[in-house]
């Protein structure tokens, strides 16, 4: 009935058998696009909490709630411009190793981490000088939770970024080609650091 | 007479899947996405029987208007979690998970989902969830509703209350990742040659089910996360005695909790348009109105949460902000309705078991669409809202919506899936039970609620008895009514008659492999000899300026696969030989 | 016999229209009229019905018909014909849908107004009317100017929910768990004090003619009426008189649902919101909880007594001298450091609570 070039077809049969031969899990790599789709529901949780933070504030009859310490702003100033430091060092990882140069990973993402760690030092270093706790007041509760829920995804990306590190130990694992650690870790930590900035405006400046 | 089936089937001779899948395979650690697919079925079908269960006992105790069956405290416990079971691991995960899983990779003609090993994972993390739910009936079941409102979850049993929060955060999470998957699947992986509007409706409605997961599951853990704090640590978020606000927790709840009731509903319109369309033997009406009022329903979702918090002290313009549009979304879901109803008109109805739930659907999701319209109306609302008439309202819209459209796929996809067919008079006596069972026990809820019947009591008023009792019998008779669905497709499996590759003669992919499909779905790239629904070979005007000279052949007619082309279409060419560096996603 | 099928259409048509109407009037589903509002939200319910009952006779005439009419020969295995599509009848069925719930909409929003739910005044309105009521000689309430309570609520006019809670401190069955529970500021956005639904437009820019207060708590409604000291488990109103009830709740939500008023609010602590209607016919209607507060969530319900003035002037009386000696405990009582069943007691004859569920209560109590 159907004037199907049976060669052609026969051709395109033959072709695909490598695929069979491979595994259903062999597939050019979306693990990238995946990252990206996973951190918009990230940014979700973020934006829902950031908005429950914006309506206790309007609905509390005085904002911060009465006998709330002033938050100092030297130390979270300071680990601000760290962190949003810390993105400008860690996309000189990319460049280099987009160039091949392993060397350089290594160095912009060692240089990353120990700005990461100082910025998390730091933010325990204020959770133990405030003179509140967690449970004090409606602002306490929602600035422990905010901060800590972020301080979470900093330490996450952390072990990205040293596992990345640790993997770049092993010759020719990451090269100008195959890299999808070290955008992954990229990506994530730029998604952590826009979160930050956001929080900070929002708990620190308003 | 030539037929579309035909000529799919044998443009896809090769593509064709030589040795059957092994279904006992099904039940091992696999990241297959048809074992996964499986896997989530049963579990979540399960899941769907003990869900009956406590509704079951829920009628029971309400046979009479005394509190005389079970204490009020297990009673509450007992709709609650009946609730979250139904809704958490039975419709969601059955519907997305399920047939989502099933589905999409050989509709679109992939060999597998994108994330094969995170499917899995989404998977996993249902069956130690649901086990773990259960559970809390051990140390004092969750009792604040499914809803879970503070501060009353606040006062309640700390340990069931946390058992409840856990499993949100896991089922969302279990969610979010299949979400994921599901998008970068559609986007990236569909067959060479098949657009997104040349996508099986399924298709669209899985994309648009999972974008809603996607951006409105995360909220609900968000606050679930500052309930936890509030149950375990003592913060007052929601808490008013330390300054917090349970408002608040209601907007941020039914951000998410109303898409749910689209992520319940979308995976059932899509798959309700595949069977219409396939058992009437006509085109579906109105392709592009379908796939688009998918996307509308999707983005007006985001914004109607607040029709579930009239009474809660919301202010004047946001009730009438909300009351449209919800009004509004009416809209494109009446859409679906009528194109449906269109298909279903002068076609040529098989009336098989599939059809009759798919039908048995738009009738009962009907009902609740117009209930839902009423409950939309702020005055009216005012006077029902959290009564019995919504009780009525939403089994309606998840039981005579959802959980009929997910029968209906069972009928329909059970051949492909078990490479069995399943019995057609079980399958009758089945939908009948059901049909019966179900407005029996729903529709006298309208009136209850009206008249003064608030919902999540243990004892009533004794005006209300009569009935009640007729609630009861109807809830008895849905749960005999699950009895033959189990035999038929117990039976059915292991000895049913076998079904071919393509009993429905469909043209979707699904249909052009083995029954049930190999590990890798197709031998070779599948191609789109025909649309997912030219029954008839009709005239749709596919986008190839290519005249359709001769359709009888489709390498001869129009279409990505014609070789009437002087030069093949890199992108959408049939041949791979053709394709040169365009053919990445298949590579 | 051979109708053309023009003329079956159209006979189908027309019947389909009676029946709607006819269902739409005579379908029997909600209770008695007691409200001056009840009747307005009625007819609309009645409109959505006969357009519901349309929509749903046209859907399901068509599977039936479909069904029969279209039933497949089981030998005939060709397809049904390719169409595709039609523009025009897609467009048709976007816009009629379109249209008619635009049409209920607006017909929704019209009973909303008719209610006063929308009144843009209601915010600056809304403090003013309640410290006229405060100020009404009628209403005995004269210490209540009198007291800073007052003089606060002058300061913070903009602010009707706190001004409320102060001016609610007085209220016996309140006033316990007030000081615990910070009333939350009115957000424009996210609601404080509840619209009041339930008034006339004429009777807006007036104070209510009687106002009540009705507190929730864990199992039962106390109703105090300022001016009085009275404290009553039933709620009891006068035929035809505009009454504003101040709705609050002292431990987790509830809602106040009297079927026959067509009304509902939820009682939110930490929020005042309120109701406000006309009652107009005499009886005893249930007054019900409709919000999950708890294992005796059904049977957290008491009556509201809809009597003419006299009747209602002298049960106020009787109340006021059985009250007296209640009221005193109330106020001297703690209810943190009592248990459920010692504060209950003394509205135990009130609010209809058994010793045996206060024995359960008790239970509860226990193993939570």
């Amino acid at each position: 009935m159907t004037t199907l070039d049976p060669a052609k077809l026969e051709r395109n049969h033959h072709q695909d058998d490598h695929h069979v031969a491979s595994g259903h899990e062999d597939h050019p790599d979306y693990r990238l696009l995946g990252i990206i789709v996973f951190l918009v529901a990230e940014g979700m949780i973020f934006l829902g909490l950031f908005t429950a933070y914006f309506a206790f504030r309007t609905v509390a009859p005085t904002w911060p709630p009465e006998g709330t310490p002033k938050l100092e702003l030297l130390l979270p100033g300071i680990n601000t411009v760290i962190l949003i430091g810390s993105s400008f060092v860690i996309h000189n990882a990319d460049t280099a190793i987009k160039k091949n140069d392993v060397r350089g990973l290594r160095l912009w993402f060692g240089v990353t981490a120990a700005m990461g760690a100082v910025f998390l030092a730091g933010q325990l270093y204020e959770y133990f000088h405030l003179e509140f706790g967690l449970t004090k007041n409606i602002f306490a509760s929602t600035f422990y939770v905010l901060t800590g829920f972020h301080g979470l995804h900093v330490c996450f990306g952390l072990i990205l970024i040293m596992a990345v590190l640790w993997r770049s130990l092993k010759p020719n694992h990451y090269n100008s080609k195959d890299h999808f650690g070290v955008e992954a870790a990229e990506i994530y930590w730029h998604f952590v650091d826009v979160i930050w900035v956001i929080l900070f405006l929002l708990l620190y400046i308003i | 007479m030539t037929q579309a089936a035909q000529i799919q089937e044998e443009a896809n001779q090769l593509a064709h899947g030589n040795k059957p899948g092994n279904w006992k395979e099904y039940f091992s650690f696999s990241t297959d996405h048809k074992v996964i697919g499986i896997q989530y079925l049963v579990t979540t079908f399960f899941f769907y029987l003990i869900g009956g269960v406590l509704a079951t006992l829920v009628r029971t105790e309400l046979a009479t208007p005394e509190s005389d069956f079970v204490s009020r405290e297990v009673y509450n416990s007992l709709f609650t979690v009946h609730a979250t079971v139904m809704i958490f691991l039975w419709i969601v995960p059955g519907a997305t998970g399920g047939f989502g899983n099933y589905l999409i990779p050989l509709m679109i003609g992939a060999r597998d989902m994108a994330f094969p090993r995170l499917n899995a994972l989404a998977f996993w993390i249902i069956p130690p969830t649901g086990l773990m739910l259960m559970s809390s009936f051990l140390v004092g079941a969750p009792g604040a509703g499914w809803t879970n409102y503070p501060p009353l979850s606040l006062v309640s049993p700390k340990a069931g209350e946390m058992i409840w929060i856990l499993s949100i955060l896991l089922l969302g999470t279990s969610s979010i990742l299949a979400a994921v998957n599901f998008i970068v699947t559609i986007f990236k992986m569909r067959v060479p040659g098949m657009g997104l509007n040349q996508m099986p409706l399924f298709c669209w409605s899985m994309l648009a089910t999972s974008f809603l997961a996607l951006i409105a599951t995360p909220v609900l853990a968000g606050a679930m996360i500052l309930l936890s704090f509030d149950v375990l640590i003592g913060t007052a978020f929601f808490n008013p005695t330390g300054g917090g606000d349970p408002i608040i927790y209601q907007h941020l709840f039914w951000f998410y909790s109303h898409p749910a009731v689209y992520i319940m509903i979308l995976p059932i319109f899509g798959m309700i348009s595949e069977i219409v369309s396939v058992h009437s033997r006509k085109p579906i009406f109105g392709y592009k109105a379908i796939a688009y009022s998918s996307i509308a329903i999707c983005g007006l979702g985001l914004i109607v949460w607040a029709h579930h918090m009239f009474t809660s002290g919301t202010p004047p313009w946001l009730r009438m902000f909300f009351m449209i549009t919800t009004m509004v979304i009416s809209v494109p879901t009446g859409i679906k309705i009528f194109s449906w109803l269109a298909t279903l008109w002068g076609g040529k109805l098989d009336m098989s078991s599939a059809l009759l739930f798919a039908m048995g659907f738009i009738c009962l999701f009907v009902i609740g669409g117009i209930s839902g319209v009423m409950t939309a109306s702020v005055p009216f609302d005012i006077h029902v809202h959290d009564t019995y008439f919504v009780v009525a309202h939403l089994h309606y819209v998840l039981f005579g919506g959802s959980v009929f459209g997910l029968y209906g796929g069972f009928y329909h996809w059970f051949p492909k899936i078990t490479g069995r067919m399943m019995s057609e008079a079980w399958g009758k006596a089945h939908f009948w039970l059901t049909f019966i069972g179900f407005n029996l026990a729903f529709m006298p809820m309208h009136k209850l609620g009206m008249e003064g019947m608030n919902r999540r009591v243990a004892e009533y008023d004794p005006k209300f008895a009569t009935l009640n009792l007729i609630c009861t019998i109807g809830a008895y008779l849905l749960a005999v009514s699950t009895i033959p669905f189990i035999v038929n497709a117990t039976w059915s499996w292991l000895r049913g008659k076998p079904a071919g590759d393509n009993p429905w003669r469909a043209l979707t992919l699904e249909w052009m492999t083995t029954s049930p499909p190999p590990v890798e779905n197709f031998e070779a790239d599948p191609v789109l000899a025909t649309g997912p629904y030219d029954y008839g070979m009709g005239s749709r005007a596919t986008e190839v300026d290519v005249p359709f000279s001769e359709a009888d052949d489709p390498t001869l007619s129009a279409g990505p696969s014609s070789t009437l082309r002087a030069k093949p279409d890199p992108v959408v060419a049939a041949n791979p030989s053709d394709r040169g560096d365009e053919s990445y996603n298949r590579e | 016999m051979n109708i053309p099928s023009q003329i079956t259409t159209l006979l189908a048509g027309i019947l389909l229209t009676l029946i709607s109407f006819w269902y739409g009037q005579n379908h029997n589903l909600l209770p008695v009229e007691a409200s001056k509002n009840a009747a307005s939200v009625d007819s609309l319910f009645n409109a959505m019905l006969t357009i519901g009952t349309g929509i749903f006779l046209l859907v399901a005439g068509i599977l039936i018909y479909s069904a029969i009419k279209f039933r497949r020969d089981p030998d005939d295995t060709s397809d049904g014909p390719p169409v595709h599509g039609n523009i025009p009848l897609e467009i048709l069925w976007t816009a009629i849908p379109a249209i008619i719930v635009l049409g209920i909409s607006v017909y929704s929003f019209d009973v909303y107004m008719d209610e006063n739910g929308m009144n843009p005044m209601d915010h600056m309105a809304h403090g003013k009317a309640q410290h006229q009521v405060a100020a009404q000689p009628g209403n005995a309430v004269a210490q209540l100017t009198g007291s800073p309570a007052f003089a606060a609520t002058l300061v913070s006019q903009a602010d009707p929910n706190q001004q409320q809670a102060e001016s609610i401190l007085k209220d016996p069955a309140t006033n316990a768990v007030r000081e615990d529970i910070p009333q939350r500021k009115d957000a424009p956005t996210l609601g404080t004090v509840s619209p009041r639904v339930g008034s006339s437009p004429e009777k807006t820019e007036k104070p209510a003619e009687v106002v009540i207060s009705a507190t929730g708590m864990q199992y039962a409604w106390l109703f105090t009426y300022p001016g009085t000291e009275v404290v009553a488990g039933e709620l009891h109103v006068p035929l035809g008189r505009d009454v504003l009830i101040n709705i609050s709740a002292n431990d987790v939500l509830h809602a106040f649902w009297v079927p026959e008023f067509r009304l509902k609010q939820d009682a939110v602590p930490g929020r005042q919101t309120e109701i406000r209607f006309t009652p107009t016919r005499e009886g005893q209607y249930p007054l019900i909880c409709a919000e999950l507060c708890g294992a005796y969530h059904g049977a957290m319900k008491t009556i509201v007594v809809v009597e003419p003035q006299e009747a209602y002037d002298s049960w106020l009386q009787s109340q006021e001298v059985a009250s007296a000696e209640v009221l005193d405990r109330a106020i001297a009582a703690n209810p943190a450091t009592m248990t459920d069943e010692e504060y209950l007691a003394p509205y135990a004859q009130d609010i209809g609570i058994t010793a045996a569920a206060l024995e359960q209560l008790h239970s509860h109590e226990g193993h939570s």
